[in-house]
């Protein structure tokens, strides 16, 4: 069974989200989802930006009002 | 009938909650319309923070401890018994001793803690300072360090997001001093895309670790250590070698939050700003334990603490709410062995930091001694 994990990083300063999204990775099985809200800008540039050089997949990354949607599935 | 205060952990802030609460509800307790009882897992208190001292020799031992019934109120019975399981639908906790604590209201005050056994090879091959037996080793294996390859391993996730920097820096100090410091090369990996999690602090640590000569490798999980051939592998593919390897170990939550299904990893969801467990009304979550994506430190701790005191007596006196936490987070940053800096944000703030001083430093040293106020409740 995939599960989908959601953790809302908005105004997450510190560790913040793509930490967030390392660490969160970690309990989840391969295949499982992780969607991740932040509302810091540099996270929907860094976040797809690791996931690729680490292997894992990147479904979605989508701007919503004031905030950004970001959706990875665990590749590995 | 009493109403029953649980508390499951007597760390930072377990103890400042329960002497918050013998504060606010002086009455109740003593006409016995409330009670509080703690469990926990030591008859001493760890000051945490004193560890980063340990293995450059800087803080005694005994400094580290003391009587955990001594900074916690004597109206709190302390039982060294630690949960084994926690039903939050029969308001119960079990123990490991075979005792069930029924509860009217329950705060879960666990902490986090070092995982190095969940990295192939760690344990084998690395140093780290984040629990004493591992200070202590670390401070052994310095004594006798000539001069080498050290790599500042980071992981994800730790508490207090400074001691990284501040053990580089402390470090390099130690170096300079001890006169190895031109046969030593320190290289410092972090997880993520900077120096650090907090970008003003990620910016002030550039020039900094240029003016020492200290190396990064950014993007940096680390996926195994081979103490054999002396190397560390991240998930990234990058392998650096090390002749001393210290490692800020990737943390989890506590056994009993799994096994009683309260949250994956040891994390328990948590409203972050009423700090209750996500579905109850009843059970508050305070400290590393939750699963709020904010730092896992002492200060940390303390604000949240401080604000389920205010809402946990409001609630028993008066049947309503207080107030809500904000996100505050402060930290003082050692930038060295002489210096310091600080930083504070919040939930809508964004952090800030003011330029290394001396009298920081002294503030942090100061502080230091002032923690067991802290716990007490007295500051
Ligand atoms: C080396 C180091 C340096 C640090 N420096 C700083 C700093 O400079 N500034 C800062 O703000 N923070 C710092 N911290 C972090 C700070 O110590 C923690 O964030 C803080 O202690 C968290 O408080 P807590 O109550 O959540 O957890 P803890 O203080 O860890 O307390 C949790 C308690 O719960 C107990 N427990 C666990 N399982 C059970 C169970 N099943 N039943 C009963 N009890 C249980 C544990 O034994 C422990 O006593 C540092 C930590 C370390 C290790």
């Amino acid at each position: 069974m995939t599960d989908k994990i959601k953790v809302d990083a908005r105004g997450a300063f510190c560790p913040g989200p793509l930490m967030e999204m390392i660490a969160a990775l970690k309990h989840m099985n391969v295949g499982d989802e992780i969607e991740i809200w932040s509302s810091d800008k540099g996270s929907a540039k860094d976040i797809p930006e690791w996931v690729k050089k680490v292997g894992h997949e990147l479904v979605s990354n989508d701007e919503r009002e004031g905030y950004w949607s970001i959706v990875v599935r665990k590749a590995k | 009938m009493a109403k029953k205060i649980v508390i499951v952990g007597g760390g930072l802030s377990g103890t400042i909650v329960a002497n918050g609460l013998c504060r606010q509800l002086r009455e109740e307790l003593s006409s016995g319309s409330v009670t509080i009882t703690m469990l926990g897992t030591s008859d001493k208190h760890l000051y945490q923070p004193g560890l980063l001292y340990i293995p450059f020799g800087r803080i005694r031992e005994s400094e580290l401890f003391r009587d955990q019934r001594k900074v916690l109120d004597r109206r709190v019975p302390y039982f060294i018994d630690p949960a084994a399981h926690i039903d939050v639908e029969k308001k119960t906790v079990a123990t490991k001793s075979g005792k069930t604590y029924a509860y009217d209201f329950l705060v879960v005050a666990t902490g986090s803690r070092i995982r190095p056994d969940i990295i192939p090879g760690m344990e084998e091959g690395a140093h780290w300072f984040y629990d004493l037996d591992g200070a202590r080793k670390m401070r052994d294996t310095l004594q006798g360090f000539q001069g080498g390859k050290v790599v500042v391993n980071v992981n994800a996730p730790h508490k207090c997001p400074v001691a990284p920097l501040e053990v580089t820096f402390m470090l390099r100090d130690f170096f300079a001093a001890k006169g190895v410091l031109d046969k030593t090369e320190i290289t410092y990996t972090y997880p993520i895309g900077r120096l650090h999690a907090l970008e003003p602090v990620a910016h002030w640590a550039v020039p900094e670790f240029e003016k020492h000569g200290i190396k990064s490798e950014i993007f940096f999980n680390t996926k195994s250590v081979d103490a054999g051939s002396k190397t560390i592998t991240s998930e990234e593919g990058v392998t650096l070698p090390y002749d001393l390897l210290v490692t800020i170990p990737p943390h989890t939550g506590h056994q009993v939050i799994t096994d009683s299904d309260l949250g994956k990893g040891g994390w328990v969801p948590t409203e972050r700003n009423t700090l209750l467990r996500e579905g109850s009304s009843d059970v508050f979550v305070v400290g590393d334990t939750t699963n709020i994506p904010i730092s896992k430190a002492g200060s940390t701790a303390h604000f949240e603490a401080d604000t389920i005191i205010d809402n946990l007596s409001s609630l028993i006196k008066e049947g309503r709410w207080a107030r809500n936490y904000d996100g505050k987070v402060f930290c003082f940053v050692e930038t060295g062995l002489n210096s310091g800096t600080y930083v504070w944000f919040n939930y809508t703030t964004p952090p800030n930091p003011g330029p290394p001083s001396q009298m920081i430093h002294w503030f942090k040293l100061a502080y230091n001694r002032l923690y067991w106020l802290s716990a007490r409740g007295l500051l």
